[in-house]
């Protein structure tokens, strides 16, 4: 019965965000700092995950393919395509789900046990528009933003992996990776980056926004947040893959 | 004025008080008193409808504010101030700004007009050179006299302690207090304080309201309290070492 009541009660926070994200005046200055936090502030971690994760798979992917009549440019189209459908997002989004969500949530629950929520209400604000409009708000702006961010430094670590190792020459590479190329992996790419940035904000906010016990309370709201998040990602990274390809 | 009728609440199973009704006429000062857990800030925050009841209304100038809809309840919560507990100021901001931040929201004050009234405020709450302070720097004493400025920053009708003076030393403690009463004297605001600090009640109130056994047991003017013959109203002074 929990499920359903966290449920009922996660769709009244965002059909109350819906109806509230009209009232700008009490938000816009949250979203651009929202903003900043979402987007600015994650580039470092999500290049870094972006480099790696292209790095390990040319070097995984040349290793596997040790054949005379596989040309090497195969090897940067894999890379490639693997980056721009699946990984930059996925990556990106799971990384994103700790380094957001958690925050989300922490900042929302703690603003929760301390009655600062409150306060805002008690003063005359919507406490939703004022602080899940935003963040969320943000994350529409800001995730596919890192999603290239991801998906450049991506392709430009298995590059630069494959020069390095000598496993696959550059231009080998970028043929495999511009023969395979379809604009619509790009946009299918940048949608999963939405969804999984609406994921991430919404439920953190809920778990934050109705956290409740204290220390403890804003602990739970937290993980519970971010490991709600990944499971999300996971099945919503199922269901595009159905739906869109 | 602020009305209580037939207020009734419970948490699950747990009642937390029924069929609790009092009045507060405008100008005086209530204070809510009673044992820890008892309900105090629980029925504080039905007065501005920041919790809802199981059953009564709070009546604000003859309205019901549970009738309300958001949009109007949320212009009524502009009437009020409220002092929550730990202050709740806003961490991500200066003390200044905490102050500041319903004039930038809700008036169309200009910068200078703003730092005017948020520096006239602090003035009064003896914290004229606070500065750009954070709020992590300020003491348990400071914090709360903050908390009271950004309550008083849009000259509300009403005002809404929530143990103000917990936690406090006896110095700042009759500091809070004389601010209580000024507001209460000077700015005619109603005030309605939760607390268990029997001293507070002495030298702020004029009407005080029991809570126990889940109702609330005993109302009356303070000078009518303490000639009270009501058994756990009197065990409850007693217990709480001030000698009247």
């Amino acid at each position: 019965m929990q499920v359903f009541y966290d449920f009922g009660r996660y769709c009244q926070l965002l059909y109350q965000a819906i109806r509230s994200s009209s009232e700008l005046k009490s938000y816009y200055r949250n979203f651009v700092s929202e903003m900043i936090k979402t987007g600015y502030d994650s580039l470092p971690i999500v290049i870094l995950a972006g480099v790696f994760t292209g790095a390990v798979l040319s070097i995984q992917t040349s290793y596997q393919l040790v054949s005379a009549l596989i040309p090497k440019s195969t090897i940067g189209a894999i890379v490639t395509q693997s980056i721009i459908i699946e990984l930059a997002a996925v990556i990106s989004g799971l990384v994103l789900a700790g380094r957001v969500g958690a925050r989300i949530a922490t900042e929302l629950g703690t603003m929760r046990v301390s009655e600062q929520i409150d306060a805002l209400e008690s003063m005359g604000f919507n406490s939703v528009s004022f602080l899940v409009v935003p963040r969320v708000l943000a994350s529409f702006v800001m995730f596919p933003v890192l999603y290239i961010a991801a998906a450049t430094t991506g392709v430009g670590g298995g590059l630069l992996a494959g020069i390095v190792t000598g496993q696959v020459p550059a231009a080998d590479f970028l043929l495999g990776a511009r023969t395979f190329f379809l604009p619509w992996d790009i946009i299918f790419g940048m949608t999963k980056s939405i969804v999984f940035g609406f994921i991430i904000t919404s439920i953190s906010c809920y778990k934050g926004y109705y956290a409740s016990g204290g220390a403890e309370g804003v602990g739970t709201a937290t993980t519970n947040a971010t490991v709600l998040s990944c499971i999300f990602i996971l099945l919503a990274d199922l269901m595009l893959a159905i739906i869109l390809l | 004025m602020i009305e209580v009728k037939n207020l009734s609440k419970s948490f699950g199973d747990n009642l937390v008080w029924k069929d609790v009704s009092l009045s507060v006429p405008n100008g005086e000062t209530l204070a809510i008193i009673g044992k820890s857990g008892c309900g105090k800030s629980v029925l504080m925050k039905h007065l501005n409808a920041l919790m809802k009841p199981d059953e009564g209304v709070v009546l604000l100038d003859g309205q019901n504010i549970f009738e309300l809809s958001y949009v109007d309840l949320r212009i009524q919560r502009q009437r009020f101030g409220f002092l929550f507990q730990g202050a709740a100021l806003f961490d991500s901001i200066s003390a200044f700004e905490n102050v500041a931040f319903p004039l930038r929201y809700f008036t169309k004050k200009k910068e200078d007009e703003i730092r005017k009234r948020v520096l006239e405020c602090l003035e009064m709450v003896n914290l004229a050179d606070i500065g750009d302070k954070s709020t992590a720097e300020l003491s348990g004493g400071m914090r709360k006299r903050v908390g009271l400025a950004r309550a008083i920053v849009l000259e509300p009708d009403y005002l809404l302690y929530d143990e103000p003076t917990s936690g406090l030393d006896p110095e700042t403690s009759n500091e809070i207090n004389e601010l209580i009463v000024h507001f209460s004297d000077n700015l005619n605001i109603t005030s309605i304080v939760v607390t268990h600090d029997m001293h507070s009640v002495l030298e702020i109130a004029d009407y005080a309201a029991f809570l126990d056994e889940q109702k609330l047991s005993w109302h009356g003017t303070v000078q009518e309290m303490t000639k009270s013959d009501h058994k756990r109203l009197n065990s409850f002074i007693r217990a709480s070492e001030y000698q009247i």
